[in-house]
């Protein structure tokens, strides 16, 4: 394929994904023609597997490469995934390994500027610095800071090195930004993380309901098939349930807006009008559910050094029923500005036993102060029906990253977590010692930070050397100003691994340049415990070298040479089998990395050559005994949790009257470092901005593409005005997307978070509007 | 050289006459969608005098509703495929 002809397939699946973003739904029989399919043999083009660079849907992608070099995408029609279709982002995903300014060279801050040097001496730099550390302030003082964009072998390795090596527990991930809610309610409701279902459930659900989700921007090709199964059958419903009118609003058959934060008091709601209604399903919750009661009043984790532990009690039925008490329809309207008829009817269609209902959630339940409770509210409505674990009945919790399950949940690139198990369990800490080789003692029993609380004790002096990979916090940390000010304080030591300059590369003091997606190989687990595998395609820019192999060198700087005793070209393989021994078993057997290469993704369990579509239901499930089995609780039940709604810390008052909400937009993924390196995904969103309501906008003499100043108690920020764009927020509320590194959203933003999870709140804090 | 990507409208009733008469342009690559009526346009000219004249032939087709530019590749970047526009120096 010709550059020529890369460039017209671009052009076409931009144009494609454009149809795809405005007519949800639409299709093209000659899509992947377009995409390059018809590549003519110009140099031959080698067509090479592999899961997309972005989001956590881990579309499958085939990338063609001629003469060293990715000239072409398309979607991979085997994987069970995407079937071939792709969304912008993935066309386009190829380009983004070739921008200008990649980083080749290692560089190192002296006298105040970065020097470029040798790849060897910034490593010898690095580990110099690092047992430096250790020695003058201790083991705690060194902390690694990777992502859900770490392959599972980065995250081993990081996990093996901070945990089994130097012996800290001072290792986090940016997951804890956007999944950890997510985990602590799988925890919780059945005491095991991830998913009882699978993408499949799409093709049997007749009911999606949408809880504060825009998947038309941020999961696209998982909503076409939501709306090709809607297309196959028409009484199929897709329900939208948010604090916004979006894309997503407009291609559903119902757009439900509620006010920020009433979502808690809504799934309330629906749970008090099912037992109302007698809609419960008696033999599923007398067989297999259990209820509990919690701590009220939790607190918001705005002070540092902030702990909450909670004290679950079991209840009854009959307790639970009267705790519902205050959620009645009528008492809910009120609050969250739902009416009560809307109310009846989502519970009417969770409670009709004709319907199998998927429920759908990302980070609006996650990013949420109360975001485990939110988690377990979703639960509790499917479990209370029996809806779940079923094919087409679902609480599916989304993911953003292509790795936040495979390796932040799965591998534990977490404080409190080991490959298997939590660092607080003693049966853990002996497996982990066992399978390392290293003395149990070694392996620190208590978690540390997570990931606020780790900028903040960096800020403090806590911390003074902390690792960044694959990731940039100087974008998308919230209450910014404090965690960047904290990075600059004279004796941090701040190493930043990156393949493009981003504001966190702008306070580092040592800059390792890395080898990104396909120039290493490397394995991704997506939001359906799919596992995807993919090879080293091309030969990285310069001295880029993967996250994982950067660690190993410098843990065998470290003396840890026989921990990591691999050799670079069989180090994924070798790390993956010794990997797998911590998950054997038919709760989360991984498959063989022979099985691994041959398939578009494996689903774990995985076990006797067979994935597990739906997990703790006994048909599916080897793990599970009986019909159902929630084995990852001690009483083998799912846990249905009271939680009641609680306000969010900060809320508009006369002085800052707009709620500000955050996040993401279709062409750019996360902190836009990559996709903004893409020029036709650049100029479709070249810029951030705000969304205002137009009758606010007339109120404040605002108009479309003016200038808007946005104040919080942390900060200010001028933007141009959106309105009616391609989505609208009610009155009294504005959205901005977080993607661009020149107007930092996030220094108006708050770090209260979960005090559950420790996951902050990017989607509810209180803001001035002005015209600028 | 430029490249460019639009999506085109068909006059109500008249999505296969659109389709026909694109393809026999000179520089036109057509997808058209299988459930609605819209077209995806790629063109290709070997000047700006060629690109201004395919769109003049372009607005002049009768079946044509409207047509919306969605990417544009000028010559700079058909000759450096990835040519980032957000990047900068590290140091």
């Amino acid at each position: 394929m010709t550059r020529r002809e890369l460039l017209k397939s671009m052009a076409a699946t931009a144009a494609i994904g454009a149809a795809q973003g405005m007519f949800p739904g639409v299709r093209f029989a000659d899509a992947a023609k377009a995409a390059g399919e018809a590549a003519p043999a110009e140099g031959g083009v080698a067509w090479k597997k592999t899961p997309c660079r972005f989001c956590g849907v881990g579309c499958g992608l085939q990338v063609g490469i001629a003469n060293g070099r990715a000239v072409a995408v398309k979607g991979d029609p085997a994987s069970p995934v995407n079937r071939g279709l792709c969304c912008v982002k993935g066309y386009h995903s190829v380009m983004a390994l070739y921008g200008t300014d990649r980083l080749t060279r290692a560089m190192v801050r002296k006298d105040g500027k970065l020097q470029p040097v040798p790849m060897k001496e910034a490593l010898d730099l690095v580990a110099a610095k690092m047992a430096e550390t250790i020695k003058a302030h201790g083991k705690d003082a060194v902390a690694i800071y990777g992502s859900g964009q770490w392959t599972i072998p980065d995250g081993y390795v990081a996990s093996k090195l901070m945990k089994g090596a130097i012996g800290t527990n001072n290792l986090e991930a940016n997951a804890r930004l956007c999944m950890a809610s997510a985990v602590t309610g799988f925890m919780t409701s059945f005491g095991l993380d991830e998913p009882m279902g699978c993408y499949d459930d799409i093709d049997h659900a007749d009911v999606f309901v949408l809880w504060g989700n825009n998947m038309a921007e941020m999961h696209p090709v998982l909503f076409s098939r939501l709306l090709e199964r809607r297309l196959q059958n028409p009484d199929v419903k897709i329900i939208d349930l948010a604090t916004r009118w979006t894309r997503t609003s407009m291609a559903a058959d119902r757009s439900i807006l509620f006010l920020p934060q009433t979502d808690l008091a809504i799934a309330n709601a629906i749970c008090h009008e099912i037992i109302r209604s007698d809609a419960v399903h008696e033999t599923f919750v007398r067989d297999h559910v259990s209820f509990h009661e919690g701590k009220t009043n939790i607190g918001y984790g705005l002070e540092d050094k902030f702990t909450f532990k909670d004290e679950p009690k079991t209840i009854t039925f009959e307790r639970y029923r009267e705790l519902l008490a205050d959620y009645a329809v009528e008492k809910v309207e009120p609050l969250s500005g739902v009416p009560a008829r809307e109310l009846r009817y989502l519970a009417s269609l969770y409670a009709d036993p004709k319907k199998k209902v998927m429920s759908l959630w990302c980070m609006g339940f996650n990013q949420h102060t109360r975001g485990t409770w939110i988690n377990n509210l979703i639960y509790n409505i499917h479990l209370l029906v029996g809806k779940i674990a079923t094919p087409g009945n679902s609480p599916f919790s989304l993911t953003g990253q292509p790795s936040a399950c495979g390796t932040v949940r799965e591998v534990g690139t977490l404080t409190h977590r080991l490959p298997h198990g939590d660092v607080t369990d003693e049966k853990s800490r002996k497996m982990a010692a066992e399978i390392w080789g290293v003395p149990l003692e070694r392996i620190a029993p208590k978690p540390t930070f997570h990931t606020v609380e780790m900028f903040r004790a960096l800020d403090r002096g806590d911390i003074r050397f902390v690792w960044i990979q694959v990731t940039n916090p100087m974008l998308t940390l919230p209450k910014l100003r404090r965690y960047r000010d904290g990075l600059r304080k004279d004796d941090r030591f701040v190493v930043v691994s990156d393949v493009y300059p981003t504001p966190t590369t702008d306070v580092a003091d040592v800059i390792l340049p890395a080898a990104m997606w396909i120039e290493r190989e490397g394995m991704w687990g997506n939001s359906e415990r799919r596992t995807q595998h993919f090879e080293r395609m091309l030969t990285p820019p310069g001295e880029a070298m993967s996250d994982g192999w950067q660690m190993i060198e410098v843990a065998r700087r470290l003396g840890f040479e026989k921990l990591f005793p691999w050799t670079e070209a069989s180090h994924v393989e070798e790390i993956w089998k010794e990997y797998r021994r911590f998950q054997a078993g038919p709760e989360h057997e991984m498959a063989p990395y022979e099985e691994l290469l041959r398939r578009p993704g494996v689903m774990w369990p995985f076990v006797n050559g067979k994935e597990t579509k739906w997990r703790y239901n006994g048909q599916y499930d080897p793990a599970a005994k009986g019909a159902f089995d929630f084995y990852g609780k001690p009483d083998h039940r799912a846990w249905i949790w009271f939680r009641p709604y609680e306000p969010p810390p900060e809320v508009p008052d006369a002085q800052y009257p707009f709620w500000l909400n955050t996040g993401r937009v279709l062409e750019h993924w996360h902190s836009g470092s990559m996709t903004r390196r893409i020029p036709v995904l650049h100029r479709a969103v070249p810029a951030a901005y705000v969304e205002l309501h137009p009758a606010d906008a007339r109120r404040l003499g605002i108009v479309d593409g003016g200038r808007v100043r946005l104040t919080s108690r942390r900060g200010s920020l001028i933007l141009p005005a959106q309105i009616d764009g391609r989505a609208r927020p009610p009155e009294g509320q504005v959205f901005v997307p977080f993607f661009d590194e020149s107007l930092l959203i996030n220094e108006l933003t708050l770090d209260a978070f979960c005090p559950i999870s420790g996951q902050p709140d990017y989607k509810k804090c209180a803001v001035r509007v002005e015209r600028a | 050289m430029p490249i460019k990507s639009y999506l085109a409208y068909p006059a109500r009733g008249r999505r296969d006459e659109l389709v026909a008469a694109l393809g026999r342009l000179d520089g036109c690559d057509v997808v058209p969608a299988v459930n609605r009526d819209l077209v995806v346009l790629v063109t290709d000219t070997p000047h700006e005098a060629a690109d201004r004249a395919l769109q003049e032939a372009l607005t002049g087709l009768p079946a044509l509703d409207g047509l919306a530019l969605v990417a544009g590749i000028g010559d700079a970047e058909v000759d450096a495929v990835g040519a980032e526009e957000g990047g900068r120096d590290p140091a």
